[in-house]
């Protein structure tokens, strides 16, 4: 278990050396958000009928996607792609740990910084911003918390499918295509694009289950209230086990990919 | 009883053929065609403990592919390996607390961070004890006079000073087995002689089982009491050098100086390589010709200043290992 926890923190220590990037990186999410929260507000006065959730929502809504987007798995972990392309895979071959609990802490790693660096900054700035244009508080105590709970259960599931994205890189051509579908679906459907609960009627309980509105949307749902804090338990059972699917997906990826591993590079 | 054992061990690779250009290409996505490579095609062997092996052959032989099935990377086709009793593909996790693995080409040390971050985290993979770790690391820091260089990160280390983290990196946990796959490639003199010297001395002192794969020769000649030659993914010779050596080129050059220009020193079976004004250089097999007599005989007619007695060099044995088993 130390093990892991070092692995943790070693890419901790990697990852806070790119303050200047975790800067640039919040000046573009506030941007961004100001165009979004703009368009939002068009389209809240141009429309007649009573939309599902109010503007302060989706307002408040769209800063918690600026701030958390980085804990998305909306990419490869760059560094087991380039072990893998490399070879230096062989290094993490020959070592007395499990290379995909190894590969997913350090995931955590890489999902957790830019949130501390940016995500949070980043928050409390909107947070100040008056109504409808920054982010309101939690609907309750409650909320914030069933809040805080369900975005623990999004990290380890965010981690367990952008382990698979990372593992992509084992197989040269349809690892391609994964690189791209798999993120596509993730932007999609759990609601970083637009919040969820805009999606046709039919089609909420189908996004609801599958396993991308476990990353974003129920987090989110319960800090705005749409969620209420007594139903925490089925939407956390959901996260993890769609947590422990994706873990075992990429545990026997694994294991079928180094059984016919072959090292790059001689 | 033998420390590591291979048996009978096969693996073929299935290597993707793609003629250059783009049509090519476009052809490949509906139909590839693969080539079977046979990387290794029955290899044995038996180290015992304290061994220090020189795993030798031309690029492509298949020696790092050994190195990488005895480190339990690779997955054999068929055959049996047992290092410490243990199988390395599966038995891996704890296969691989025995040994220590290093590849010249790559590196195991964190790039972004310093040195010593890296070691920490060998420690917790490992799960060195404390006190063990603190002795362990002492010591190879001083051996590797690694003392200045354990704050910087790894990007800025010249490649002689991470290879000497390399080497301190995977002896750590205090592994009974070390593997190392081109130690010395791309480093200068110096670096490769405290390479050498520490691995001489790791071998000898700690009594760690080595095997060595490289191409520098002055490596098999400083370091290595046995060689394994494979060639084409199999074992060509096994041997101590000299057993290789008087197989391959038992020749000796004798090498004399005089006082004034010789006369008379061509002698019938003794090659005459070098005849400057007052040197002379002679090949000859101690098998025909005794080196005392040749040496008489000559001094009958000169006065001889100086002489030597050289083995050719390793270099030269290996070349023409290669070249008779055309490899």
């Amino acid at each position: 278990m130390k093990a892991y926890l070092s692995i943790i923190k070693i890419r901790f220590a990697v990852q806070l050396q790119y303050r200047a990037a975790a800067m640039a990186g919040l000046c573009t999410q506030i941007f961004w958000g100001f165009v979004r929260v703009m368009v939002y507000h068009a389209f809240y006065l141009s429309t007649t009928v009573t939309q599902p959730i109010s503007l302060e929502q989706t307002v408040t809504y769209t800063w918690l996607v600026q701030a958390t987007f980085r804990m998305l798995p909306w990419n490869a972990d760059a560094e087991v792609l380039s072990l893998i392309r490399s070879g230096n895979v062989a290094y993490e071959l020959c070592r007395p740990v499990n290379l995909y609990f190894s590969w997913y802490c350090r995931s955590i790693a890489l999902r957790i910084v830019p949130m501390i660096l940016a995500g949070l900054p980043l928050f409390i700035v909107v947070l100040m911003v008056p109504a409808n244009y920054g982010a309101m508080l939690p609907a309750s105590a409650l909320s914030g918390i069933a809040f805080m709970i369900t975005m623990l259960g999004a990290l380890l599931l965010s981690c367990a499918i952008s382990n698979i994205i990372s593992m992509s890189a084992l197989w040269t051509v349809a690892g391609d295509g994964m690189r791209i579908l798999i993120p596509t679906m993730v932007m999609m459907f759990s609601g970083s694009i637009i919040p969820l609960a805009f999606f046709p009627d039919w089609s909420q309980p189908i996004l609801r289950y599958l396993p991308f509105s476990g990353v974003l949307d129920i987090p989110f749902s319960f800090y705005l209230g749409t969620l209420l804090p007594s139903q925490i338990f089925p939407m956390l059972i959901l996260q993890l086990s769609w947590t422990g699917i994706f873990i075992e997906l990429g545990l026997w990826l694994l294991s079928s990919a180094t059984r016919r591993v072959v090292v790059q590079g001689g | 009883m033998p420390q590591i054992v291979v048996e009978n061990l096969y693996k073929t690779f299935k290597v993707a053929q793609r003629q250059a250009g783009l049509w090519n290409s476009l052809k490949s996505v509906a139909h590839r065609e693969y080539k079977i490579v046979s990387a290794l095609q029955g290899i044995n062997f038996k180290l015992n403990a304290g061994e220090l092996v020189g795993y030798i052959g031309p690029n492509g032989a298949g020696k790092s592919t050994t190195v990488k099935v005895m480190s339990g990377i690779l997955v054999p086709d068929s055959g049996r390996c047992e290092i410490l009793g243990l199988n390395p593909w599966k038995n891996r996790i704890q296969h691989v607390r025995h040994i220590g693995v290093v590849f010249g080409q790559r590196t195991q040390l964190w790039w972004d961070v310093p040195v010593d971050d890296s070691f920490d985290l060998i420690k917790d993979i490992y799960k060195i004890p404390a006190e063990q770790f603190i002795r362990t690391k002492s010591e190879l820091t001083e051996r590797l006079n690694l003392q200045s260089l354990l704050g910087i990160p790894v990007r800025q280390l010249s490649l002689g000073q991470k290879m000497r983290c390399e080497l301190a990196a995977s002896l750590l946990h205090q592994p009974p087995v070390l593997f190392l796959d081109e130690p010395t490639i791309g480093l200068d003199a110096i670096s490769k002689i405290a390479v050498r010297d520490f691995i001489r001395n790791l071998n000898r002192e700690k009594g760690v089982t080595v095997i060595l794969t490289t191409h520098d020769m002055d490596d098999i000649e400083a370091l290595c009491s046995r060689i394994i030659l494979i060639g084409k993914g199999k074992i060509l010779l096994d041997g101590t050098i000299e057993q290789i050596r008087n197989r391959i080129l038992p020749e000796r050059v004798l090498k004399i100086d005089f006082y004034s220009k010789p006369s008379r020193v061509d002698i019938p079976g003794v090659v005459l390589l070098v005849e400057e004004d007052n040197h002379v250089e002679l090949r000859f097999d101690p098998s025909k010709n005794n080196a005392t007599e040749l040496i008489q005989v000559i001094s009958t007619h000169n006065d001889i200043k100086d002489f030597i007695i050289e083995n050719p060099p390793i270099e030269e044995i290996i070349a023409k290992m290669y070249r008779e088993f055309s490899i």
